[in-house]
């Protein structure tokens, strides 16, 4: 018995390692589960970027997209903009939201690097964002063709993330 | 006299950086002080270790507006969270609510006492065994050795 007893410490020294390993070291701590998933896109009427008419959430519905939170300010949003650019070639239908940013500036960029938007709606003050729960660009939203949001996914779009996302958007179809 | 006085005036202009009232202005003190707990207990999402007063991030003063703008229509301390929550998630609370997944975080430093009493309880049970009783002869052998230490204690 005596002996036995000489072994809690190394019990809850495993226990506590095991329980700071799978805390500390594989959760993201970069990313935040949204609040949103399973429910539908925040009602907007927000300005298209390209040609300024107003769309409102019925027109997000229809057929599953992305929808990608971008802006001109934004780096990384920049280094994933050439993956949108494919992903769209392949028919994959994307709706950005540009932002808190300047339209001009977003239409200068959509032309210097490609649009593969369907539309880009914009929110310079951010208050779309903040219905989803935006904290930092580039995040991308995957919704169903009911506008229902059923995935999130914070930072760039890379053939690495798209692995998973992909198949979550394909099974959507 | 006067330089002493500018170093002072100096000094006390790091408290101007706290939030700024003149952005936030509420007619009532006590929403002023509601806003400022709020500000105090709600967490910038972008930058993890910081509130939504300490925070600089756009987000964080995004919030803070949204946090004005929800209290000026009048919202309990409460809605502000649920609203906050609802579009943030658990996160944006310090405080994590009470419920079955959080069980864990809230009863387990409860826990951990229980068992280090119990621990204690089991060692302390140990030790506290009776010694076994002398036997004759040891008896005779200890009142043998205390008579010895007495006669060189002599």
């Amino acid at each position: 018995m005596n002996r036995l007893l000489l072994f809690i410490p190394l019990v809850i020294f495993a226990l506590m390692g095991l329980v700071f390993w799978v805390g500390l070291g594989i959760e993201d701590k970069t990313s935040l589960p949204s609040p949103l998933i399973g429910k539908p896109f925040p009602e907007f009427e927000l300005g298209v970027v390209e040609d300024g008419r107003t769309l409102t959430t019925k027109d997000l519905q229809g057929q599953p997209a992305l929808v990608n939170v971008w802006a001109t300010w934004c780096p990384t949003c920049k280094a994933e903009h050439a993956f949108l650019n494919e992903l769209a070639e392949q028919g994959i239908r994307i709706i950005g939201i540009n932002y808190k940013d300047d339209v001009m500036k977003a239409r200068d960029w959509l032309k210097a690097y490609g649009n593969p938007y369907a539309y880009n709606l914009s929110d310079p003050q951010g208050k779309l964002g903040l219905e989803l729960g935006v904290y930092g660009a580039p995040e991308t939203f995957l919704i169903d063709s009911e506008g229902i949001i059923r995935g999130k996914h914070i930072g760039d779009l890379n053939p690495v993330v798209w692995e998973s996302l992909g198949k979550q958007f394909g099974e959507m179809q | 006299m006067k330089h002493c006085l500018w170093l002072l005036c100096l000094i006390a202009l790091p408290s101007w950086a706290i939030i700024d009232g003149h952005k936030y202005p509420f007619e009532d003190p006590e929403d002023t002080a509601r806003f400022e707990q709020l500000a105090e207990d709600l967490r910038c999402p972008k930058c993890q270790n910081q509130n939504l007063a300490d925070s600089n991030a756009p987000v964080a003063a995004d919030l803070r507006d949204k946090v004005y703008e929800l209290m000026q229509e009048g919202k309990s301390d409460d809605e502000v969270v649920t609203y906050l929550v609802d579009r943030y998630g658990d996160f944006v609370r310090y405080k994590p609510p009470f419920r079955l997944d959080t069980l864990l975080l809230w009863g387990g430093p409860a826990l951990l006492l229980l068992f280090g009493i119990l621990l204690l309880a089991l060692l302390r049970r140990q030790q506290a065994q009776p010694v076994a009783e002398l036997s004759a002869e040891e008896k005779a052998r200890l009142e043998a050795l205390k008579s010895s230490l007495d006669e060189e204690s002599k």
